[in-house]
């Protein structure tokens, strides 16, 4: 059975700071991470691979050559393979372009079963690469997966969505992104980061390798642009209480009194 | 990339016909002939063995921009209902649609939910288009994605809005790759820029530390998904006047092959936020999901629900449902406690519709604190309980 597991690397977004005099982001010493729900959409593959009674998992990601280190993290976790897409022309692409630089990668690894992905990545928290992958491979999806099993060359997805979960059935080959309710991603050993970086293959890909034309990837191949990033006025500064608790809660009281909001 | 099939060199073995994704290739009179489904994807060329097929770098037959007009909107049903979501979408799209002086269209898929047309015209739409099919019901990704591709192929709008729902952010994707357009993800603004007429899509990116403002210049067309809870839908009027027409799609055998087995109400555990009037959320201060307890008490003795930052939610202090912010819930409630919750800009955009914000902090300094009408500057253990006893001694007041 072979699975391909896309991962991204991200900046750790819950240490992002603002500069407050330029009102943009201060990236330095942010620490690169994988992205939190992959790591969930790893240990599926992992876990589905031993169900299987064998198979292969393979990780994938496009990034810059530093997001390496993410794709090794993935080989000490259990991953079997990694590739890492990395090429100037994939710069500056959109959910579609990287959807199609993926596509293309995938279609050279050959015959695969299963794709799993993160639900979304914690930079962007789009979820459109997941489902816009599937569609250029015309696979079937399920997105938002909690629980998933092989049942007779089929699989079973628990879909969990808005207070209900649906109970899918696909068949292979099919794309699944993951919920992080869904499994506890187990940590890399010392004898699974010492073939991580010894034995286990790493490849770097790029945009000739996969056969992807030039105009459907990077900023070329993105329908969307940015137009200007800004952080978001504040609202208005309100009352500040400090000083005794007891006394700052009765004036909360009376001011909520006043309002009519209680 | 443009494709093109090269008539005197094709043989009419049909190769490329088992290989296209979109089945965009008729054999007529033993010829390879592209139809209208053809995306110039590509992935028929290498098939060829007779290198009839050419593929041309480039951006391919551009599409004339000008054909598409109007402004759409997905009504997705909940049950026998409407989704809030398509209220509120119709809300911000008669908006649009007004500025632009162009129609308001909803497209509204299902099976037996010609009777919510109505309903649709009643919040602002001008027009109704309804698939009305059993392969639609209930939600499948990929019978949905035809339909819908189809009906936006049929009606050409230059906007389409989607939820940002479970429902939503699993179909626009892939109808926005069908179409090869783009899309734009959990917009909480959405205007038409002056001059350019381009819908200016707004929404928190970098983890909602920064807000992006996207376009989409040359594709069509223009498409959002739309964070719930954010836009405002119209009153209801039963005397606007609209249309209502039936369109035909063809779904295929090939988009069945998913079968849903069963669903599964979550009942009673369901937190629903957007609808939330009192909410007390708790962050990162709170310490840990013992420290939920009293925020519990806090929102029992005000009647509402429990929130959470997603730092107290990512360190599985307490479930995604309750999450506030970017990933979690947009919420709009009269009153909004935030409790050890720093106020990153992704949580603040969360809660940009509250009516009245309470803050309780012991860094006076915390983005929230300046965003709060009442900042309490303390510690949320000794504030949170005291909170508690003082509302159920005003309650007991008033009710005396």
């Amino acid at each position: 059975m072979l699975i391909i597991v896309p991962i991204k690397q991200v900046p750790d977004t819950n240490d992002v700071r603002i500069d407050p005099e330029t009102g943009t982001l201060i990236r330095e010493g942010v620490p690169s991470i994988v992205n939190p729900e992959d790591r969930h959409a790893v240990e599926m593959a992992l876990v589905l691979k031993d169900q299987a009674g064998g198979g292969k998992v393979v990780v994938v990601s496009m990034g810059p050559p530093q997001a390496e280190i993410a794709l090794r993290e993935m080989l000490a976790m259990g991953a079997d393979e990694a590739i890492l897409l990395s090429d100037r022309a994939f710069a500056g692409a959109d959910t579609l372009a990287t959807a199609c630089a993926l596509a293309h990668a995938v279609r050279q690894l050959g015959q695969y079963d299963l794709i799993i992905c993160g639900r979304q990545a914690i930079d962007g928290d789009t979820a459109q690469v997941g489902p816009q992958l599937a569609e250029f491979l015309q696979i079937p999806q399920a997105t938002y997966a909690q629980d998933l099993r092989l049942e007779g060359g089929k699989i079973r997805v628990e879909r969990a969505v808005e207070g209900e979960v649906q109970v899918l059935e696909l068949p292979l080959p099919a794309l699944v992104t993951c919920l992080k309710e869904a499994n506890k991603p187990r940590i890399p050993t010392l004898k699974g980061c010492i073939g991580a970086f010894r034995e286990k293959p790493f490849q770097v890909w790029n945009a000739s390798r996969i056969k992807v034309p030039l105009e459907q990837i990077g900023l070329k191949g993105s329908p969307t642009q940015v137009r200007r990033t800004f952080t978001p006025p504040p609202r208005g500064q309100g009352i500040v209480l400090t000083g005794d608790p007891q006394q700052a809660v009765q004036t909360l009281v009376q001011t909520l009194r006043e309002k009519g909001i209680m | 990339m443009a494709i093109s099939i090269d008539k005197n060199l094709c043989v009419g073995c049909g190769a490329c016909l088992k290989v296209c994704p979109y089945d965009a290739i008729d054999l007529i009179d033993r010829k390879a002939i592209l139809n209208d489904s053809c995306v110039h994807c590509g992935a028929c060329v290498d098939s060829c063995k007779f290198k009839a097929i050419l593929s041309q770098a480039g951006e391919g037959p551009r599409k004339d921009l000008s054909e598409y007009a109007g402004v759409a909107v997905f009504a997705e049903t909940r049950g026998q209902g409407l989704a809030k979501v398509a209220t509120e979408l119709l809300g911000c799209g008669r908006a649009l649609a007004d500025t632009r002086k162009v129609g308001l269209t909803a497209f509204l898929l299902g099976h037996r939910i010609q009777g919510l047309a109505k309903d649709l015209i009643a919040h602002g739409a001008d027009r109704v288009v309804v698939v009305d099919d059993p392969r639609l019901a209930p939600f499948r990704t990929a019978p949905f994605a035809r339909a819908l591709t189809s009906v936006i192929q049929q009606q050409k709008p230059e906007i389409v809005l989607i939820g940002a729902s479970g429902i939503g952010r699993d179909l626009a994707p892939r109808v926005a790759n069908r179409l090869k357009t783009g899309l734009t993800a959990d917009c909480t603004g959405l205007a038409i820029e002056e001059g350019s007429g381009l819908l200016l899509q707004t929404r928190p990116a970098f983890g909602g530390n920064v807000m992006a403002t996207i376009v989409c210049p040359h594709h069509r067309p223009q498409m959002s998904t739309v964070r719930p809870g954010v836009m405002k839908p119209l009153p209801r009027d039963d005397h606007r006047q609209g249309t209502i027409t039936e369109a035909k799609v063809t779904i295929k055998e090939t988009d069945l092959r998913t079968v849903v087995r069963e669903v599964v109400r979550l009942a009673g555990k369901k937190v629903d936020l957007s609808e939330a009037t009192v909410i007390v959320s708790g962050g990162r201060g709170v310490g840990g999901a013992k420290g939920f307890e009293g925020i519990r008490d806090l929102a029992e003795a005000l009647g509402g629900q429990v929130g959470a930052s997603r730092a107290a939610v990512e360190s599985g202090w307490i479930e995604h449902d309750h999450q506030v912010g970017q990933t979690g819930k947009s919420v709009s409630p009269r009153l909004y406690i935030a409790c050890g919750i720093s106020g990153a800009i992704q949580h603040l955009a969360g809660i940009a519709g509250a009516d009245f914000v309470v803050a309780v902090n012991r860094d006076a300094q915390a983005p929230i604190m300046k965003a709060a009408d009442v900042a309490i500057v303390g510690d949320l253990h000794q504030v949170v309980p005291l909170l508690a006893a003082e509302i159920r001694r005003a309650r007991k007041e008033n009710a005396a």
